[in-house]
């Protein structure tokens, strides 16, 4: 039996694998068994030394990686194509989503993102009780959690106060399910303060929902807006991202000989490097895959024109420490004022990277940098520009280190504080905590209570009691629970605090 | 003028058990009681520069400077071995701020504060600095809607509370034992002055919280959860009261060898109280 067979083989035959993970893990090593789009040979070494990296989309990309539909389209018109009538009550509406989803690809085959849910919603809502309301979307809640069960599929709320949205955050907290991720988009000048406490009360039950800066983001992008999928991917709605490559900084500075070399050569190289990385991938998916003939363009739910690329970076920390060494100063990452200042130049040089970079098939004609989470298998690499597990400050020191960062990082930045759980008897002071945060440029918030089950590994949530079982009994109804227990394990992310699990984080099968 | 300074064994940029919302806290030095239960012992006393602790620094944080005891915080890693020798329950460790070093601090942090807090060992021993620094904040254009708190033991006499009090918005108070007898024995002193500056706080409208430390076979017999509830019934049965539980964690001496309090007790505690009237009895979050 060939080696490729073998690992069919071990696949369909793992005792810890469900079945439909089965199927997926399958496609993926189909999908991976042909060659690679073809990179000149500077680009595919950087790659295979993972210098630069493609997340292990796959080797034929013939999907976006984040898809972000329009789904009113598909509510308001209807669709040819699934032979949906437009929708005219909540019942019909909701309907036609949890259709809609199936039909949505992403990465991982499930949908990343499911819609700024109150706006679609709320139109169909003027005849139903409150009493009604709450009933149908728990049911729907229920649903996504059981049907899709992937803790990368993000649901968007906010930032008006409205029923749909205070309706969604109590069933969210009551529940305590993995699925779907929220973000609650939270506007100073639109949001109820209201609206604000229950989404900070929330936080304290569940760790959810993840918070967004509107008036950072709103700007970055035109009136047809944005939305936040995945682990606090903020891209253009009705479009999306093409793929996500990233470079390990670590790998970066660990080739340079010093700070000045790093910055003028090295640098310089990689971001190249993975530039064209990025271009081979969108050049398969817009000109070989044929994605682009499908239904959802020629209805509407998604525009050609708005994906873009996101250029991610991670282990910016290692970076910063390595360098530092390498100039003979001790000062660590997220605690040292030189040190954290050198982490700001890198955003910052890596951002006019992108920036002034035109790209081909990109909105508006570039790609969109990302403070990126990591993969479960990361090898001691922190996601993004985060402080190390286990060794962050206190949180107001902590958001002080970070903010500069945020304003170079217009894709989203993968960002988590980790909260002991006296701040139960006190939501006030995470309420300020998240005001503080935002006005010193944070553009997103979250946040572990350190006790809660339900916690975040990379950005999505896995439940720790899963985590447990999983280990236990080796198997888990939910794909993250997978990338979690290695996330755990491997990421020393319950050093941090506690988390759940996702698809995207186990782009391969590892056995 | 002489411009008093704080002795400061502690700074926090975020507490979220300190007040309401998230508080700046000042752990003062020094603290006119002597609480066995005490979790951080090393904060009860002023440093008198005897140097047994200098020998102790395994890496040469410590040196006498002119008679004087001083600590280098940029080599310090904090191991605590100093703490551990030095035979008064001081701490070579503190700091002096001044009130301008405070404003800074609130200044740098204000966008995630919602008020600041002195805590100590036993805030109000350095009332001077406290006056001084609140009357600063209350007048600061930027600074006066943070609200000015104490957490204090209650020891501090009433006339020097009403110097205070027009500055502050409010107290944590801890009530450490009702029978004075017991009283004396936790803490070395009577309980007299600790009861009347409860009443004192609560008739000025400055009481933000009671707080009860539960030890066992100590602080939680009948007559003395009989004692609280009725205490706490004179004054509203709505005043905020946490139980707080007695553990290991810090505490130095003979208290190590006392049981600690447990969360099915604390519970059972927390219902006789509410069932005895009081509405707003709040229980620990952790158990540590
Ligand atoms: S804690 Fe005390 S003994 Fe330890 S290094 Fe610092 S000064 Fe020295
Ligand atoms: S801290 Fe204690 S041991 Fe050290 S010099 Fe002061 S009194 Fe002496």
């Amino acid at each position: 039996m060939s080696e490729l067979l073998k690992r069919f083989k071990g696949i369909t035959e793992d005792p810890a694998l469900s079945f439909t993970q089965k199927a997926r893990y399958l496609s993926l090593e189909a999908e991976n068994s042909l060659p690679y789009p073809e990179l000149d040979e500077e680009t595919a070494k950087a790659l295979e030394e993972r210098v630069i990296c493609d997340m292990y989309e796959g080797h034929a990309p013939f999907k976006p990686r984040y898809v972000m539909p329009d789904y009113s389209v598909v509510l308001e018109k209807g669709s040819t194509f699934l032979e949906l009538e437009p929708a005219t009550t909540l019942d019909e509406a909701i309907n036609s989503l949890m259709i809609a989803y199936h039909h949505v690809p992403s990465v991982t085959n499930m949908p990343v993102f499911i819609g700024r849910l109150d706006n679609l919603l709320l139109p169909y809502c003027d005849e139903v009780s409150d009493e009604d309301l709450y009933k149908k979307l728990k049911l729907f809640w229920r649903y996504l959690d059981r049907v899709l069960p992937d803790a990368f599929m993000h649901a968007n709320v906010g930032p008006t106060d409205n029923r749909v949205a205070r309706t969604i955050m109590r069933i969210d907290a009551e529940l305590k399910q993995i699925a779907p991720n929220l973000t609650f988009v939270w506007d100073p000048d639109i949001s109820s303060d209201a609206i604000f406490s229950q989404a900070c009360e929330s936080i304290i039950e569940c760790s959810k929902p993840h918070i967004a800066n509107n008036p950072l983001h709103q700007p970055l992008f035109d009136d047809y807006g944005y939305g936040v999928a995945s682990c606090y991917n903020v891209l253009p709605l009705c479009g999306g991202a093409s793929t996500l490559t990233r470079i390990n900084l670590r790998e970066v500075a660990r080739r340079s000989k010093d700070t000045a070399d790093f910055f003028e050569n090295v640098l310089p190289k990689y971001i190249d490097l993975n530039f064209r990385l990025t271009e081979t991938r969108i050049d398969h998916l817009f000109n070989k895959s044929g994605f682009f003939e499908s239904f959802l363009v020629k209805e509407g739910w998604i525009s050609r024109d708005r994906f873009t690329a996101m250029y991610g970076i991670f282990a910016m920390a290692q970076c910063v420490d390595e360098l530092q060494a390498k100039e003979g100063r001790a000062g660590k990452y997220g605690h040292d004022e030189t040190a954290n200042q050198l982490g700001h130049r890198i955003s910052k040089v890596l951002y006019e990277a992108v920036e002034t970079r035109p790209m081909e098939h990109c909105w508006r004609g570039k790609a969109m940098l990302h403070s990126q989470a990591g993969l479960s298998d990361d090898d001691g690499c922190t996601p993004g520009v985060r402080i190390p597990y286990g060794s962050e400050p206190d949180p107001v020191t902590h958001v002080q280190a970070l903010a500069e960062h945020h304003a170079f990082y217009p894709s989203g930045v993968s960002e988590i504080l980790t909260l002991d759980e006296t701040i139960e008897n006190n939501p006030v002071a995470l309420e300020q905590l998240v005001k503080g945060a935002f006005q010193l440029g944070f553009r997103e918030f979250s946040a572990n209570v350190s006790n809660n089950d339900l916690v975040r590994i990379t950005g999505y949530m896995v439940r720790l009691s899963d985590i447990a079982k999983f280990k236990e009994c080796g198997g888990s109804r939910i794909n993250t629970t997978v990338l979690g227990a290695e996330a755990a394990e491997t990421g020393k992310i319950l050093e941090r605090t506690p988390r759940v699990m996702s698809h995207e984080l186990a782009p391969r099968y590892s056995q | 003028m002489n411009l008093p300074l704080a002795t400061v064994s502690k700074v926090l940029k975020f507490s979220c058990v300190d007040g309401p919302g998230n508080r700046l806290v000042l752990f003062l030095q020094g603290c006119n009681f002597a609480c066995p239960t005490c979790h951080n012992p090393h904060t009860m006393k002023l440093c008198n520069d005897c140097g047994d602790c200098v020998p102790e620094c395994p890496t040469g944080a410590l040196t006498i400077v002119q008679g004087k005891v001083v600590h280098d915080a940029s080599i310090c890693d904090q191991c605590d071995k100093c703490l551990d020798v030095c035979p008064i329950n001081a701490n070579p460790k503190v700091t002096q701020y001044s009130v301008d070093d405070v404003l800074v601090l609130l200044y740098q942090n204000k966008p995630f504060l919602n008020g600041i807090t002195i805590s100590g060992g036993e805030a109000t021993t350095q009332l001077k600095f406290i006056i001084a620094l609140f009357t600063a904040i209350k007048t600061d254009e930027k600074l006066k809607d943070l609200t000015c708190f104490i957490d204090s033991n209650g020891y501090l006499p009433e006339p020097a509370w009403k110097t205070i009090l027009p500055v502050t918005d409010g107290v944590m108070l801890d009530i450490k034992a009702f029978n004075n007898t017991l009283h004396r024995l936790l803490t070395t002193r009577s309980n007299e002055r600790v009861l009347a500056t409860a009443k004192l706080l609560f008739d000025s409208g400055k009481l933000h919280e009671l707080r009860y430390l539960l030890i066992p076979g100590r602080t939680d017999s009948d007559e003395e959860i009989e004692d609280l509830a009725n205490f706490v019934r004179a004054l509203d049965t709505d005043t905020p009261l946490r139980l707080n539980t007695f553990q290991h964690h810090g505490v130095k001496g003979e208290a190590l060898n006392w049981p600690t309090m447990k969360e099915p007790d604390v519970e059972r505690i927390a219902e006789e109280l509410r069932s005895a009237g009081l509405t707003n009895v709040v229980v620990p979050a952790v158990y540590i």
